[in-house]
Formats: structure tokens, sequence, C-alpha cells
């Protein structure tokens, strides 16, 4: 056997400002990330103005998340009894490690030492990849961005398009040094033409669909009523998987529920052109349980907690389990584009991880995940174009109040917190903010600059924390006179025009 | 406006740092007719708490608003994103205060609470406001205006009014500039890098003019545009809105 290459992990990354700063500086990660999210937003946009009713269709959606996660006990139980009628082993996991010592233990049952894998989200977030080598397991990635990403021996960036922060030369030369170790190696003279790489890609994966005994994957949707899985992809990798192997492991988010098979049309139609900005996508596929003599004849289904009922607690953020990793959100946020996903330190990256990774996980305890809601503008682009129109400010804003509220008995208080603290207080009254306003006006009466635009007076620099604003800005001085001093003094008196 | 009571909030940016922009809008709405109060109690919204995550720190600010705004007919404000707050931040800052009568004074004082060129357009149902600015100018729509107010093409259409315009699209106009509050100085380096892409947006429109509907988006573009000698100074809407044949900005100095 092959053994998988070593996965980095985003254990231990620096808060989200720190991790911003070096990815800003990384001029190729900018150029990738500017032409690629600015293509697919483009693409997006284009296909979304089709819809006419797109907006009633997006609050239909939300509709639909919010009844089934506020009934979703049952909802559960009702695909449970569907998935085991149909012949599907259902396993209930707790947190990372219980989903992944059930998809080992499968392995195990069967002497199987490798596996393949669908593009999910879920694994990922679990780490199954990591676990199952631990295990001396093998799990190979089959949709092209996991594999660059996985012989790259890199990190994901992008929740849709895991590479994107990937650019073809750099694809090449990761399929000519790293495919003949994982497999059947990279065709001689390979070029940095997609079709190419593309084909090449095409005979390294065919190899292992062919001999691989077990299959891993997520589920887009999971209909409770009828005990129905659904993949939807582009590759058609996800339908090699799915049906070649003889076990299948499918690990589900608990929030993944639909009640129904009529609610998925309201979904089919919202993911392909919130994501990929197709009208349709290529491949969609959907079982329940065990066919005989047709597919896997053994599947198991692992419902996958890890931290989803923390979330579903919060009155605020519980939309956010709404969520159906369209990645629209990414493609549109101004800070995304510039930073890239692995700023965030997750596998949720952008405005959706900025929110539901302080939401599965809690906040108040690390720091890198309490960076997370503040890495936004709240400029709300995110909003307008989710599918299922989570209020990802709001949540934001809810967040960071939580964040502030988990430090509010420190013994020592943060800088912020004083600074904070302060200015509610000067700025709580009038009589005290005038006389803020007058000393200021004193500095900006005797201060000496550059003169900037318009004529005032530029303040080049203030010491710290003033540098950060001073660095790459100039401040114009405070003016002599405040609009409040001056209403007092002509304003109010000045005549009626 | 009869019998109609019109309050201008200053803003605490357009109080401290930039009183031409708050000048400029009771400038305007007395030449349009509007008898202006401006309370003296007044001070901040509170966004900046708020937005930070300092919830309780808010309470005493939007206590003051309310007692100072309190009985007006309508609030008008130079910033898209202060009206944005009150109107729907200050119910949040109200909830978490456990007073109730915080929370009835806010759902007055809060719907009443407009940005400025909804109150022109919206309320004195006026699109030529009558003013005169012959230069040329770029607008920049700011998020709060545009995605938490909706005010959509309303600055625009107040701004082709006007006498002598050269008014340039800006590419790019709906994508936020990176200010963000304390996000500017929390992730200055983000911060700096989106405004460096907005800044070479309103130059290549060759523009002489950045305008905007809020001081503090203003204060970071043109923070930008300054320090890299552009020859681009900002000014705030009500200020090209302000200015008149007889009576005109002085854009080269001021």
């Amino acid at each position: 056997m092959t053994a998988a290459p070593e996965h980095p992990t985003f254990l231990g990354m620096p808060p989200f400002p720190a991790a911003a700063r070096v990815a800003l500086a990384d001029t190729q990660l900018r150029r990738n990330l500017a032409h690629a999210t600015g293509t697919i937003r483009a693409k997006r946009a284009g296909v979304v103005a089709e819809v006419d009713d797109w907006e009633e269709l997006r609050q239909r959606a939300a509709g639909i998340k919010d009844d089934t996660l506020a009934h979703l006990d049952e909802h559960l139980l009702t695909l449970e009894a569907a998935l085991t009628a149909a012949g599907a082993t259902v396993h209930w996991a707790r947190d990372a490690a219980d989903a992944c010592a059930v998809v080992a233990e499968v392995a195990k049952s069967h002497g199987i030492d490798q596996v393949v894998k669908v593009k999910s989200m879920a694994t990922q977030e679990i780490e199954l990849n990591e676990a199952l080598a631990a295990q001396g397991i093998s799990a190979w990635e089959t949709d092209l961005a996991e594999l660059i990403v996985q012989l790259g021996e890199d990190l994901p960036s992008h929740i849709l398009v895991p590479a994107i922060h990937r650019n073809r030369s750099e694809i090449r030369d990761i399929f000519r040094d790293k495919m003949a170790a994982a497999g059947r190696a990279a065709p001689e003279g390979l070029t940095n033409d997609p079709a190419a790489l593309a084909g090449a890609a095409r005979l390294h994966l065919r190899e292992k669909f062919l001999a691989t005994k077990m299959a891993v994957s997520g589920a887009n949707f999971a209909v409770a009523e009828s005990g129905t899985l659904v993949v939807v992809e582009s590759e058609g990798n996800g339908r090699m998987c799915l049906t070649l192997p003889d076990v299948l492991v499918t690990v589900v988010g608990i929030e993944k529920l639909l009640p129904t098979w009529a609610d998925l049309e309201v979904f089919l139609r919202l993911l392909p052109r919130s994501s990929t900005g197709e009208r349709m996508n290529p491949y969609t596929s959907t079982w329940s349980g065990v066919t005989p003599g047709d597919g896997p004849q053994e599947v198991h289904v692992v419902l996958l907690d890890n931290g989803r009922t923390r979330a579903l607690a919060d009155e605020v953020g519980r939309q956010a389990l709404r969520c159906i990793r369209c990645s629209a959100c990414l493609n549109v946020c101004p800070v995304y584009e510039r930073v890239g996903g692995h700023a965030y330190g997750s596998v949720y990256p952008g405005p959706i991880g900025a929110i539901l990774n302080p939401l599965l996980k809690g906040v108040g305890t690390d720091k890198q995940t309490d960076s997370l809601p503040y890495a936004s503008t709240l400029c709300g682009a995110c909003a307008d174009v989710c599918p299922v129109a989570i209020d990802i400010p709001g949540i934001l804003v809810h967040l960071r109040t939580q964040v502030v509220d988990a430090h509010r008995d420190d013994s020592v208080p943060k800088a912020e917190a004083v600074a904070m603290r302060a200015a509610a207080w000067g700025l709580s009254d009038a009589a005290r903010m005038g006389l803020g306003e007058r000393a200021a006006g004193l500095v900006g009466r005797f201060g000496r600059g550059r003169g900037m635009p318009g004529g005032r007076t530029a303040l080049g620099w203030l010491p710290w924390p003033g540098t950060r604003w001073t660095s790459a800005r100039d401040l114009p001085l405070p003016p002599a006179e405040s609009f409040r001093a001056w209403w007092k003094r002509a304003g109010r008196h000045e005549e009626q025009r | 406006m009869g019998d109609v009571r019109v309050a201008v909030m200053s803003t605490c940016i357009g109080d401290a740092m930039f009183p031409d922009a708050v000048r400029a809008t009771v400038r305007l709405l007395r030449r349009l007719g509007v008898s202006v109060e401006v309370p003296e109690a007044q001070t901040c919204c509170g966004q900046p708490m708020v937005n930070t995550g300092y919830l309780d720190e808010a309470v005493p600010l939007v206590r003051n608003f309310v007692s100072a705004f309190e009985g007006f007919d309508h609030v008008v404000v130079p910033s898209g994103s202060c009206a944005g707050s009150v109107r729907h931040q200050h119910s949040l800052v109200a909830a978490r205060s456990g007073d109730a009568g915080l929370a009835d004074a806010v759902s007055r004082t809060a719907p009443r609470t407009l940005e400025l060129s909804e109150f022109l357009v919206d309320v004195l149902d006026v699109v030529d406001v009558g003013a005169s600015f012959p230069h040329r100018v770029t607008y920049h729509p700011t998020c709060h205006s545009l995605r938490m107010l909706r005010v959509g093409d309303r600055p625009v259409r107040l701004l082709s009014a006007v006498a002598g315009i050269d008014l340039v699209p800006l590419p790019g106009a709906e994508e936020c500039c990176g200010f963000g509050g304390t996000f500017a100085v929390k992730n200055s380096e983000t911060s700096v890098a989106m405004g460096s892409d907005k800044a070479a947006q309103v130059r290549s429109t060759g523009a002489e003019v950045l305008v905007a509907g809020d001081s503090s988006c203003l204060m970071h573009v043109g923070g930008l545009l300054s320090r890299q000698r552009a020859g681009i100074r900002t000014m705030h809407l009500a200020e090209v809105l302000a200015s008149t044949a007889d009576s005109p900005a002085e854009v080269a100095r001021s």
C-alpha cells in the first residue's frame, strides 16, 4: 500500500490579524485570488439574475431550514428509521473522535487499508484523513482540487475550490513532482494546459477507483422521510466513489437534514447557481441504503454533532446552521479576496467560517477562534448573496459581544476594554465630549504638518496604537473649532435663508 | 414643513473631526426651507462600542441619544453608518439594558432617524437641491448606506442634478473600502490593502473629488490618497449639495 502524504493541520494557527499579514504579502496568492473570486462572482451574478423569484426562493429555503432545525430531534429519528429500513447502519457521533473511530472501525473490520473519498467538508472538519493515517489507513481525495491540496501537502483555502490559491503552473509542478509517489505518475512532458492537467488527474484517479474497496463521503442533504443521501458534484468522481466500492461510509452533519423529498427542489435550484455559478450541477447522486447486487453492499451513515447542538442552542447564531456550503459569501467577501482561506485557520474560511467556527467551538477559550468574528468590516456583501439568507453581519456582531463578555471578569482588562470604557464615559455626556473637543482643537490650532488636499493639515504619525492608522494613512489634525462649538458661537443664530 | 420638527444629528466624528460636513448639512437644509434644530445634548450613536462587542458600554450612549432626540419628527444624519446603527442596533442595546422604558423610547426614535439622502428624496421629495459644483467628482456608495439602509441611487440622483458637476462612475463602487470601524486598527493591514485598491479605482476616474455620505469611510480612503500624494480630495455629499453658484464650496483650499 502507498501511504497518503502527510497533511499539515490548522492546529496552532495564529489569530487572524497575524495570519492575514503573512497572506497579504504573498503576491501570487493575491493575484490568484483576485482573478478566481472575480470570475466566479461574475458568473454567479449572471445566473442568479436569470431567476425572477430568487428572493422568494431563498426566503423559502431559510424557512425550510429553520423549521427543520426547530424539530431536529424528530427528523433525525425519522431519518435513522428510514435508513435502517433500507439496509444502512446508522451511527451517532458526538464529536470528531467518535466519528473518526466509526470510520476506522468499519475499515478495519474488512482489513481495508485504503479508502477513496468524495469531497466532504464534514470529514475535513473532523480531520478524518489524519485519524485514519494514525490507524495505518490511507485516505485518498478524488476531487481534483482536493487531490491538488493533498498531493501538495497543503491545506484547503476555500469550501468549494480548496486549491483556489494555486494557479495552473503550480498545479503542473505538484502533479509532476508528487503523483508518482502516490500511485500512477503524471505523463511525461505535462504542460499547464487545463485539459492536460485534468487528463493526468483522471488517469491517476481511475487506478484508485478500480483498486479501492471502501469509500467515504459526506452529503449535501439527507432526506428524512425516505432516508436518502444526496451528493452534488461536478466531476463525476463522487459517482465513481458512491458506486464502485463494496463498502460506503457517509459522514453527515446533523444540520444537513431536509424533511421531505419535495424540499430538495428548492435547494437544488439555489446551490449550483450560488456555488459554481451554473444553472445546474453536472452530477446529482442520491441513494438510500443498500440495493442488492448494485453498488455498495454495506452502507454506513455517521450522524455528526461536533458542536452543532451548541450552535443550535444560540438563539441568534443558530441560523448559521442553514448553511449549504455554497461559498458565495467567500467569493464576494473583500477580506477573503485579499487574505485567502488559510488566514482563517479552519476548513471553513471566509464570512461563514468567521461565524461557524466560533459557534461550533464556543468563544472565550482560544485567541484564534475569538479573532474570527472581527475578521470583517461588516460590509454586508455576504448576507446579500447568501442563498439561505443568513444574517452574517448580525451574527458577527453578536459573537463579538460574546467574546467581550467572556472576558468581562478578567483580572487585568485588555487595553481595548479600558479604551472602550473611557470612550463610553466621554461620549455619553455632551459637556465631557465638548471638553475633549476643545483640547483636541488646541492641538489642531497649533499643530504643524504637511497640507492635505482641501487645505487641512496632515497628522502623519501617531504613537502606538495610533500607528496602526498612520503607518499607511494620513489623518487630518482635529479642527480648531468643533461643530458643537460653531453651533453655539454662530450656527444657531444664523439666519434661515 | 409647518410644525414638523427636524433635528440634525452631527455624529461624533462629524462633530469632532469633520464639522464642515455637518455645517453643510445645516446650510443645505435651511436653504431648502427646513427649520433645523441641533440638540446640544447629543453625542454619539454608540456604534463603535456595539460593533466591537461592547454592548454594556453602548447603553449610556443610546440612553443619551433617545433623550436628546425624543420628540422630533425627523432626525437627519449625514452618515449612512450612524443612521444604520440607530435604526438597526439601538433596539439590541436597549434589549441588553433590560430597561423597557429605553426599548420603548428607541422604538420611537429609531424609525424617525434618516440618512441625509433619504430625508431629501423621501421626505422633502426633492432631487434637484439647487446646488452648483463645477468639478470632476466620483461617488463611493458606503456599505451601510447601500446594504443596511438600502438608499439605492438616491445620492447619485441628487448629485446628477447638481449644476456643472462632472460625475464619473467609480469602478467596483459597491465594494467595501476597508474602513470597518475598529477593523481599521484591529486588522489594519487588511484594511489598508482594501483601501489601497479602492484608492486605485478612485484614481482611475481622474476625479478631483471623491464624494461619499460617510465621513468615516472618507477619512480612511482620503488618508490613503493624501499619503499617496494623489492630488484628490474627499468631500461629504452634504458639502457638494450645499455648494451654490452664489456661495460655491472651495475645493482646492477650504
